[in-house]
């Protein structure tokens, strides 16, 4: 070989050997329920985080940086979440995406915020945000915003004079039957049949007989996807004619694909749907069918408007610091012009908390239809 | 008063289907000796058969029947001769242990190889309801009543006026005897497996539709299943249907009147109370203490 | 006469060399513990307390199930029991060697009041008695939450400070657990050599010999079973204080089979064998899962079937637990 091939060849042994520099990849850690009762919900958002990946990275990733997204699986189970947050931050996290339950997030967080990482979650209850922890931010609204909207449905639209509840005894059910219940009151709406049911639950025979001697005029359900589908087919077996509403979960895809029939009529206010008649959504829709064969529920367009967000606040600050990036979250206001990632515009405020656009749905023939969008609270 | 026989029939369907997996759990621990904690998987795995049947586009029956073989086979047959025969000769314990590993492995087959997610089954009976003197009656449940019914009448018939049957009551009774009498006891196990494993089948068909099928579907119908054979009696047949069918209606009525939150507290507390007060179970018979 | 006391005096010297032999190792077992524990990253010291805390469990269950050969169902009850104790006495205030005992002492108790009416009757139904025991307390657990804090659980339970010593940091409170654990175990090795113990063993091997030679079965089966959730108990306090928070999952009745299986798989009735079997069942599959090899990663989702699986043969193969093999090839060898 001539001196010129030699250099030429030593020159690309060496680019191929050194890593690129700044070509590190941003590690996202996602805690998520893989199995155990709150697999659908974990799954799908887990799924919306990796779609939103996917897309990210082959658009260049975050700041020139390629994004490398782990899951593990929390098993539905808050000591186990704890333990992976640890893990999380010993292995050099940068956000961490989940987990979606209340319950554990409420307890994993307490790792992420002490090692000071930004955690993103899918879970709802209301004290997620209450705890003056900095560093947790939500994807979906705290039951605290959506309750208000329901009730102010039940009572111009329903016409409602008394409510039956049915709610599953964990964080996530109780604190939305807390909630419904202060909102129901404020609309002078009375609370009739109060019915507490058990996470996975499977027989709920009494459950519905209960709703159906009650004088209630319709009936609130909160409780986890497959409780739902049940419930739902257990009504229409006794022939529960009343209206029937839920939030988020109630019309979600998983449950109509669960309960079949039994799931039509149903109504719900949902923060996310998959259904919603925006072109962002559309294409979500779309490509998430496209890779992973079925449709996301709303804990997908969770994990993948989360991922859009941090991608969105990182090249804002302009570094990969998750302090700074805490910091900016604060009052932050992302527009779906600017990143189609976030599927519509979001505003955040002190606590983490969401303000957004929302809507109202009810099932007919085995679909999700939207019938009304409601606007973000902070716009009345 | 509706209320009351509005529970009372529904909570007999769901016990119906409970007495169906303690009717299997009861014949393989008299006439084999062996407790199966994989009673639940027994249920779950062909509920997910039945799944992939429907998934290639069979019709639900279709996909039933063949369930139906395949649990003979594999968890009738194919469980005596792989799992309890080389075990048994080592005693009660290792059987019941590895009976437990069994458990554990199916389910995280299923879920490691399938999905951890629920998965809906269509309902063997046309949905709608039955009203009879004021009284809503669900399609379901009636149906549920009938073939549950018509199973164990099956049973206790096959069981009494058969010969073949007469002989499984033998083995279960006594299996020396059995054996002196002349009676294939090999055999005459190995139909009690094959008949649990059909019963599992059958409890798949009618409890799916409302458990929807996930990997770990068992795990309460399998406890319920312990708990029925035990209240009711395990050393006979019929104590497992009493058992079944009393924590389907105690349940429901105290689910509705007395609390929610304690309803699952209902078979426990029959079967502590039975456990402590009359260990032979509600209809059997005392055992003397094997020296 | 000679011969028998020099044959005794070489037997003795024997059994003292192999004694001192197990001491030594043990040392540098727990040395090695100590020392390595400085370089691992804090989940993974998190994980290996979290490994001694269901130890503690584990070591009382096998005095019951190995020992006296009874089938407990419901370890996991006791173990949540220790816990809730813990939790709302710690939050209150009281000391957390004051905690210990009460925890140990409730659940001996407890296990008397739950064994003795099973065990009047049939003995195989202590197993049958525990596992509803299990299932109530895991109810009362979740519905309860005026006490108990219900499915919410209690939080902020705070690490031990004994005498002025806070062992709040994760190696602290790893080094105390160890310590607690070694204390533990050196109390259960004491009594099974002592009469009781050997008791305890007559029973397990022959029962009827026992009862004959007026061993009263019923009285030591209770004993065992008692002391075992104890251990449990003790086991319960510790956990209560590592993972800071405590709700009823951990102490469902599946927990209570994967103890037993973890007892049987070490090896029951071998004083190590629980220490065997709970790491196969705690720290394998986390290893499994946090490997950086992508084989190894896969076999985190399948590790359960493995494990399942690998009862089912261990049952029809070496029945007697891992411990055993050692045994079975000696015996192979002095048979030929």
């Amino acid at each position: 070989m001539n001196r010129t091939t030699r250099l030429f060849a030593a020159l690309g042994l060496a680019l191929a050997i050194t890593p690129a520099f700044g070509q590190a990849p941003i590690k996202i850690v996602g805690l998520v329920e893989l199995s155990g009762t709150g697999a659908t919900s974990g799954t799908n958002f887990d799924n919306g985080v990796k779609l939103a990946v996917k897309e990210i990275n082959a658009a260049g990733g975050i700041l020139g940086r390629q994004v490398q997204y782990t899951s593990s699986d929390t098993q539905s189970n808050p000591g186990v979440a704890k333990a992976l947050a640890q893990k999380a931050v010993d292995d050099g996290a940068y956000v961490v995406m989940g987990p979606v339950f209340s319950g554990s997030i409420l307890v994993s967080m307490a790792e992420t915020q002490r090692a000071e990482v930004p955690n993103f979650t899918g879970g709802e209850a209301a004290s997620i945000t209450q705890k003056g922890n900095p560093y947790v931010f939500r994807t979906s609204f705290t039951q605290t915003t959506a309750m208000p909207k329901v009730a102010r449905y039940i009572k111009d639209s329903v016409k409602a004079k008394t409510v039956d509840l049915m709610w599953v005894n964990n964080d996530f059910g109780k604190g939305g039957r807390d909630m419904i219940i202060a909102a129901l009151k404020a609309e002078g709406i009375a609370v009739g049949a109060d019915i507490s049911t058990d996470p996975g639950q499977v027989d709920f025979s009494s459950a519905v007989l209960k709703a159906k001697q009650s004088s209630g005029d319709a009936l609130f359900v909160y409780t986890n996807e497959e409780e739902s589908a049940r419930a739902l087919r257990e009504l229409r077996k006794q022939g529960y004619a009343k209206p029937i509403i839920g939030e988020t979960v109630l019309t979600s895809q998983k449950v109509i694909e669960l309960a079949g029939d039994a799931a039509n009529g149903a109504v719900a206010h949902v923060g996310l749907t998959a259904d919603a008649p925006l072109p962002a959504i559309r294409k979500y829709d779309a490509d998430f069918q496209r890779e992973y064969k079925s449709r996301s529920d709303h804990n997908g367009l969770k994990g993948y408007s989360g991922m859009y967000i941090v991608k969105a606040i990182t090249e804002r600050i302009g570094k990969v610091d998750g302090k700074a990036f805490a910091a900016a979250m604060k009052g932050a206001k992302i527009s779906a012009k600017d990143y189609p990632g976030v599927l519509m515009d979001v505003s955040f405020d002190q606590h983490g908390d969401i303000d957004r656009e929302s809507f109202l749905t009810r099932v007919e023939n085995g679909k999700q239809i939207v019938v009304q969008t409601l606007p973000p609270l902070g716009a009345k | 008063m509706g209320d009351f026989i509005q529970l009372i029939v529904s909570g007999t369907a769901t016990g119906a289907i409970y007495a169906l997996a303690a009717l299997g759990f009861t014949l393989l621990w008299q006439a084999a000796g062996v407790i199966n904690f994989a009673q639940g998987e027994f249920v779950m795995l062909p509920a997910f058969a039945m799944l992939a049947g429907m998934l290639f586009g069979l019709p639900l029956w279709l996909a039933f029947l063949l369930a139906c073989v395949a649990s003979a086979i594999v968890l009738g047959a194919g469980f005596k001769f792989g799992i309890v025969d080389p075990l048994i000769r080592h005693g009660v314990i290792p059987l019941v242990i590895a009976t437990l590993g069994l458990s554990i492995a199916v389910k995280s087959i299923v879920r490691a190889g399938y999905s951890a997610e629920a998965f809906p089954l269509p309902s063997p009976f046309p949905s709608g309801q039955f009203s009879i003197a004021g009284i809503n009656v669900s399609n379901s449940d009636i149906g549920t009543l009938v073939l549950a019914g018509a199973i164990v009448i099956g049973l206790q018939a096959f069981l009494n006026k058969t010969v073949t049957g007469r002989a499984m009551q033998a083995v279960a009774q006594n299996t020396d005897s059995a054996r002196v009498l002349g009676i294939d006891v090999r055999r005459m196990v190995l139909y009690v497996f094959l008949i649990n494993a059909v019963l599992a089948a059958v409890a798949a068909l009618l409890i799916t539709p409302t458990y929807l099928a996930k990997f770990d579907m068992g795990d309460s119908i399998g406890q319920k299943a312990f708990f029925a054979a035990i209240i009711g009696g395990f050393n006979q047949t019929r104590g497992a249907l009493l058992g079944g069918v009393l924590i389907g209606v105690l349940e429901n009525l105290v689910g509705y009147y007395v609390s929610p939150a304690y309803k699952e507290g209902v078979a426990l507390v029959l079967f502590l109370a039975v456990i402590l007060f009359r260990p032979e179970g509600l209809l059997g018979k005392a055992e003397e203490r094997k020296v | 006469m000679s011969d028998l006391r020099e044959a005794a005096a070489l037997e003795g010297h024997a059994s003292r060399s192999a004694g001192l032999r197990h001491a030594a190792i043990l040392v540098a077992v727990l040395a090695a513990l100590l020392v390595g524990a400085l370089y691992l990253k804090r989940s993974d010291v998190y994980l290996l307390t979290l490994t001694m805390v269901y130890l503690m469990a584990t070591l009382g269950l096998n005095l019951t199930v190995g020992y006296a050969g009874q089938m407990s169902l419901g370890q996991a009850a006791f173990f949540g029991i220790g816990a809730y104790i813990a939790a709302i006495a710690l939050k209150a205030g009281v000391p957390f060697l004051a905690v210990v005992p009460i925890a140990a002492v409730a659940c001996f108790f407890v296990g008397l009041a739950l064994g003795f009416p099973a065990l009047r009757v049939q003995h195989h139904y202590l197993a049958f008695a525990t596992l509803g025991f299990n299932v109530l307390v895991f109810l009362v657990m979740r519905n309860e939450e005026k006490v108990t804090g219900g499915t919410y659980g209690i939080t902020s339970i705070p690490r031990p400070t004994v005498f002025g010593w806070s062992f709040n940091g994760h190696y602290a409170f790893y080094a105390f657990t160890l310590a607690s654990l070694v204390i533990l175990g050196g109390l259960v090795w004491w009594l099974l050599r002592s009469p009781w113990g050997r008791a305890f063993a007559a029973l397990r091997d022959n029962p009827i010999r026992a009862e004959s030679l007026g061993v009263n079965i019923t009285a030591y089966t209770l004993l065992a079973f008692a002391i075992g959730a104890a251990c449990a108990g003790v086991g319960g306090v510790y956990y209560a204080s590592l993972v800071e928070f405590i709700e009823p999952g951990p102490f469902h009745f599946s927990v209570s089979l994967m103890m037993l299986l973890a007892v049987i798989v070490g090896g029951s009735g071998r004083f190590y064998g629980p220490a065997v079997g709970t790491i196969v069942i705690i720290l394998l599959p986390e290893l499994l899962r946090s490997s950086n090899h992508e084989a190894l990663k896969f076999m985190q989702k399948w590790y359960l079937v493995f494990f399942g699986l690998a009862v089912v043969a261990l049952m029809v193969w070496l029945p007697g637990g891992l411990l055993s093999f050692r045994d079975r090839t000696l015996r192979k060898r002095s048979a030929k």
